[in-house]
């Protein structure tokens, strides 16, 4: 649905690759265009007009945000993405949180950027970071997490929804069980967040990042949401120029409050604005409407996959728009390049989950990811492409 | 070489490489070679003596051309001294970039001297390339 709506999109570019970035339609190019034509100055600095306004539009940005998520307006934190958000929420928060031995549950399943944190983290604190194990259908259970947890366990941190497998965790009841034992629950919301429905007062969650760049929104601009009781504990990551009160030494540096002394120097501003309009623009279609459509491509996809001997999906049963296959005798990254040719754009590799080889068997596969703007004939094409393992082979070089 | 030729060695050194092991050799210098951008990941063992190259062996994961490359290269440098080896590798090289270079007797490494219309594709060529020269160098310190 809503192809019209991306100059990039014609019949000959096939673009499956939408867990890695989503293209972006003309709404948010004309927005950031407007701002880079017509008001390109710095905020904080209502002396002019043109300055009045770029502020309004990026405070209007996160207003945006906000309501997206169901938050308030001081827990949005504009960072530069997902990568940068969960940094942040280690080095601003459980760097000073966490001591020697405490520990931190994830998976196997989590992209780098929701592993390597932690790992940095537990060589410079000595905390500990252990997997949850996971299902024989890589998912992850409720029962799995309980059994999990230890008295030293301080923090659980989660995908949303999967990089690869595709599976949508319960946030909401993993909030409930963590926080009765007084964990604290991160949400890495790279998947989750452009495809269903986020709430952050109904799922009480503790901290929540996300990426502009997976929702139809530029690249460079994405969010930390911090609870409202957190931030007070939250500490600035980065100084510099705009999010100080006054300073005249080192003894006296007095801070904005929250959001913007999270915020150092000049902000990505055209980004901020891109992504609220990539915001209302999903909003426009519905985040429900979509996730029902990326299911029903992703069942077709499956179902006609299913019929095809030497491919196997290793997901095919999980709620979202993700599938990862696997084709007999052939590189993954060969079939990429056979595909390629059809103008049909998959991602092959690891996609930086680089423990879940052990788990699958295999080190690579092939990911088709879905958004909206995919269709059942595009699917057709892919399908009749791969049904052909001779030509493939054939023309794979 | 025409090009349904070409792709005949390719796909023949892809399924049947040369020298592939799949655990590490004793006595060999061993050199990893990735590449950044995809996940192609060999390895490979090298065993000279006296300024030659006797054997060259590999392992890993690698897509069609940068297994068929790697199967054609220790083809071609096996027996090599290694001056004559950075010779070949450097002539090579250019013609992978469409660049002036001199002809030498590639044997089945010409199948790559259209690659440099495929950029995307000659980082798969020139993968095991990246390893063996730094063993050479290392070797020559
Ligand atoms: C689950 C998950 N987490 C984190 C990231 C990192 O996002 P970014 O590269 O936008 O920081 C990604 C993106 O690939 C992702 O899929």
């Amino acid at each position: 649905m809503n192809r019209e709506d991306f100059p990039i999109i014609n019949d000959n570019l096939i673009y499956f690759d939408n867990a890695a970035t989503t293209l972006k339609p003309n709404v948010v190019i004309d927005a950031i265009d407007d701002y880079y034509k017509n008001y390109s100055v710095n905020i904080h600095r209502g002396e002019y007009d043109l300055s009045f306004k770029a502020d309004q539009a990026y405070a209007n940005a996160r207003l945006t945000v906000a309501k997206f998520i169901n938050a308030d307006e001081k827990s949005i934190v504009f960072t530069k993405g997902t990568t940068d958000s969960l940094n942040m929420i280690v080095d601003g928060y459980f760097k000073d949180h966490l001591n020697k031995d405490d520990e931190v549950l994830i998976t196997k399943s989590e992209h780098a950027s929701n592993v390597l944190p932690w790992f940095n983290l537990a060589k410079t604190n000595g905390i500990k970071v252990s997997f949850i194990e996971l299902n024989d259908d890589l998912t992850l259970s409720l029962d799995n997490i309980k059994n999990s947890i230890t008295d030293n366990t301080k923090v659980i941190s989660l995908a949303g929804i999967t990089n690869v497998i595709g599976d949508i965790r319960p946030i909401k009841e993993i909030c409930e069980l963590a926080h009765s034992k007084g964990i604290l629950v991160v949400e890495d919301g790279a998947q989750s967040v452009p495809h269903i429905k986020t709430d952050v007062k109904e799922s009480n969650i503790d901290f929540l990042a996300f990426s502009g760049h997976k929702l139809c929104g530029p690249t460079g601009i994405g969010v930390l949401y911090i609870k409202p009781s957190l931030i007070d504990e939250f500490k600035s990551v980065e100084f510099g120029g705009g999010m100080n009160e006054s300073f005249d030494s080192v003894d006296e540096v007095y801070l904005k409050e929250a959001p913007t002394r999270f915020e150092a120097g000049t902000p990505n501003i055209a980004g901020a604005i891109g992504l609220a309009s990539a915001i209302k623009y999903i909003e426009s279609i519905g985040l429900d409407k979509i996730h029902e459509y990326e299911c029903e491509l992703k069942e077709y996809l499956v179902s006609k996959l299913s019929n095809i001997e030497h491919i196997k999906v290793i997901n095919p049963n999980t709620k979202s728009g993700i599938i990862a296959v696997t084709i007999d005798d052939i590189f993954p990254q060969d079939v990429g390049y056979y595909l390629n040719k059809y103008n049909i754009c998959v991602r092959t590799g690891n996609h930086c989950d680089k423990l879940l080889k052990d788990l699958i068997g295999v080190r690579n596969t092939l990911r088709i990811s879905l958004y909206f703007y995919n269709t059942k004939e595009e699917i057709d094409k892919l399908v009749e492409l791969l049904s052909d393992k001779n030509k493939i082979i054939s023309e794979m070089i | 070489m025409d090009s349904s030729t070409k792709r005949e060695v390719i796909l023949e050194h892809y399924q049947n490489p040369v020298n592939r092991v799949t655990d590490d050799v004793e006595g060999y210098v061993k050199v990893n070679s990735n590449n950044e951008s995809c996940i192609d990941n060999i390895n490979l063992f090298i065993k000279f003596n006296d300024n030659k190259i006797e054997d060259i062996k590999f392992s890993g994961e690698a897509c069609a051309i940068s297994t068929a490359s790697t199967s054609i290269m220790i083809q071609n440098l096996i027996g090599m001294d290694i001056d004559e080896a950075l010779d070949y590798i450097n002539n090579f090289t250019k013609m992978l970039n469409d660049e002036e270079y001199e002809a030498k007797d590639f044997k089945d490494a010409v199948v790559f001297d259209e690659t440099y219309k495929q950029a995307n594709r000659r980082t798969c060529v020139t993968l095991p390339y990246k390893g063996i020269i730094k063993a050479i160098e290392d070797y020559k310190k």
